[in-house]
């Protein structure tokens, strides 16, 4: 079994507009005989922290195109992205590109 | 005696003050003429800068605080005055973009942007003034940079950047400078400067936030290679529906100066793997690194399946715009003109007037009977809400004395929420609420400013 573990999520860009406004949520993952990943991650969100709209930030088991994932400060593209094996303490941020000028 | 001399003194000193003013215009009217090129509404071709063999006594006295930094010298302020920039929109970025730059020292300044300048731009877009109100916005930079720096040469462009003339204008620049306001232009500038192999340094903003990156520059990636994919157009917000505080595109124009600056002296940025983002709310910047160029790349990767240029309005599903769609997702029966309501307002018959924009657009202006639920709260099915909704059909209902549905209409700033709004209220009339009629108000509240009510504001 692994140990529950805690992570730090954050939303940007307007992503947290579908969290209710709140940028910062700190989250616990219950224990589950597999190590938690990415892909387990999103589904997760989508059924306990989205309301409304889940198509806005999940599509198919990805995010939607336009939200950029970033593992501990680096581009998820570089963490193996679905894959990537959640450690506790993790910071996970969801950015929504911005096109405004 | 003595009153007199004082006056006469006086307004000798008020013609001097005069005569020097308008000496000073003759001399910058005769400068604008040689650096300030005529508005251009269509791509021609200009002469490449020539290097300078060495700074005049001029050069080194305006520029000496940054001859100073070993990091710029001499060398670098002489390569500055050899590049040229392409701006690609005159807005909130672009104006403290090409401020800098121009004030830098900079050789030639492209400054395009197809919009004219409008008062709710001037909080942000900060080369424009009162005076320029309804000027091509290229033209108003222009002059406005051609003041601030005689030596820089100014070319505005009043045209949009198409795929029919994208090629021919970026070849003919050294940087390009992504200050556009829309995803189309971002994916068309992107491709040009992979297909004629020039650096592109991208910025963008909203609300409070902005972000900062480097593309197609030594090696690195490009825009395609971080976002293959458009994001569906109804996730995208813009700055004349989100809003911005004029001082975060201000910010990220101002780093976006420093990188151009840095590429062009020959120092080099530092950012061609990064992406910088800034949070105005917590006053924090982040550096993220990013993927590096990808293999798989449609337009910069091994096996290129982007060669020319596309069309981006049908790639990206959105016009190369950012003035807001006009959504059309109602029969005509169901929606009704701001006339035909002013008409039913004015007969007094009992209805439901349902306000479905955010609060903070409420607090702005609101007709004083609406009722305001935002549609985000009709989306969550806020219970609170909802329940004011309820009683107040249920209050109508009464007030009728008929088996009638009780009408309801909706409105919001320009009428594409509130068709949003009538499609959830349809599937809670005779369930959640007493059956109601609901229709919406074609145009909102900006085409009740405009067509009943001049004095109603608008934003
Ligand atoms: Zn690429």
């Amino acid at each position: 079994m692994a140990a529950p573990i805690a992570l730090h999520l954050e939303f940007g860009g307007g992503a947290e507009l579908l969290f209710d406004g709140v940028k910062n949520h700190h989250v616990t993952l219950p224990s589950q005989s597999e190590p938690w990943d990415m892909r387990q991650l999103l589904a997760w969100i989508r059924g306990n922290m989205l309301k409304e709209r889940p198509e806005l930030f999940v599509q198919g088991e990805s995010v939607r195109p336009g939200i950029l994932v970033l593992i501990n400060d680096a581009d998820w593209e570089l963490m193996g992205e679905l894959e990537y094996q959640l450690q506790d303490q993790d910071n996970i941020i969801f950015i929504s590109t911005l096109h405004g000028g | 005696m003595e009153e007199d001399v004082l006056s006469l003194r006086k307004q000798l000193m008020e013609k001097d003050r005069e005569i020097a003013f308008l000496k000073g215009k003759i001399d910058q009217l005769g400068k604008d003429s040689e650096s300030l090129r005529q508005l251009q509404d269509k791509i021609t071709l200009h002469a490449p800068l020539k290097p300078k063999a060495s700074l005049t006594n001029a050069d080194i006295m305006r520029y000496s605080r940054q001859l100073l930094l070993p990091e710029l010298g001499v060398q670098g302020q002489l390569n500055l005055s050899k590049t040229s920039v392409l701006v690609v929109g005159c807005g909130g970025l672009g104006c403290p973009l090409a401020q800098y730059l121009a004030a830098a020292g900079i050789g030639r300044l492209g400054l395009l942007d197809y919009d004219d300048v409008e008062l709710n731009n001037l909080h942000r877009q900060i080369l424009h003034t009162e005076q320029g109100l309804g000027q091509p916005k290229a033209l108003s930079a222009a002059q406005a940079l051609s003041r601030l720096n005689s030596a820089v040469e100014c070319i505005p462009y009043h045209l949009q950047l198409s795929p029919e003339n994208a090629l021919e204008l970026i070849q003919q620049y050294d940087i390009v400078a992504d200050c556009s306001d829309n995803v189309p232009t971002r994916y068309l500038v992107n491709d040009a400067c992979v297909l004629t192999g020039r650096p592109l340094v991208s910025a963008s903003a909203l609300r409070m936030e902005g972000q900062l990156t480097v593309y197609n520059y030594r090696g690195g990636p490009c825009y395609r290679c971080l976002y293959p994919k458009p994001p569906p157009p109804e996730t995208v917000t813009n700055c004349s529906d989100g809003g911005v505080l004029g001082v975060v595109p201000g910010i990220m124009g101002c780093l976006q100066a420093l990188e151009v600056l840095k590429i062009a002296s020959g120092q080099g940025s530092s950012i061609e793997q990064q992406l910088v983002m800034f949070d105005g709310q917590e006053t924090r910047f982040r550096s993220i690194r990013l993927r590096p160029k990808q293999a798989s790349c449609a337009v910069c990767g091994e096996t290129p399946t982007v060669t020319e240029l596309q069309n981006y309005e049908s790639f990206c599903g959105s016009a190369a715009t950012d003035k807001c769609r006009r959504l059309n997702l109602l029969p005509k029966e169901q929606r009704i003109t701001v006339l035909e309501y002013k008409s039913i307002q004015d007969s007094s018959a009992p209805h439901l007037l349902l306000d479905v924009r955010p609060s903070v657009e409420v607090d702005i202006c609101h007709l004083s009977h609406s009722l305001n639920i935002p549609l985000a709260s009709l989306e969550n099915k806020k219970s609170g809400d909802i329940d004011q909704l309820r009683e107040k059909i249920s209050a109508l209902k009464t007030q009728m004395k008929t088996d009638l549905e009780v009408p309801v209409f909706v409105v919001c700033k320009l009428g594409n929420d509130s068709q949003k709004a009538v499609q959830m209220l349809e599937k809670m009339s005779g369930c959640e609420l007493e059956r109601i009629s609901v229709k919406d108000i074609c145009g909102g509240l900006m085409a009740w400013a405009q067509k009943i009510d001049p004095s109603f504001p608008q934003y």
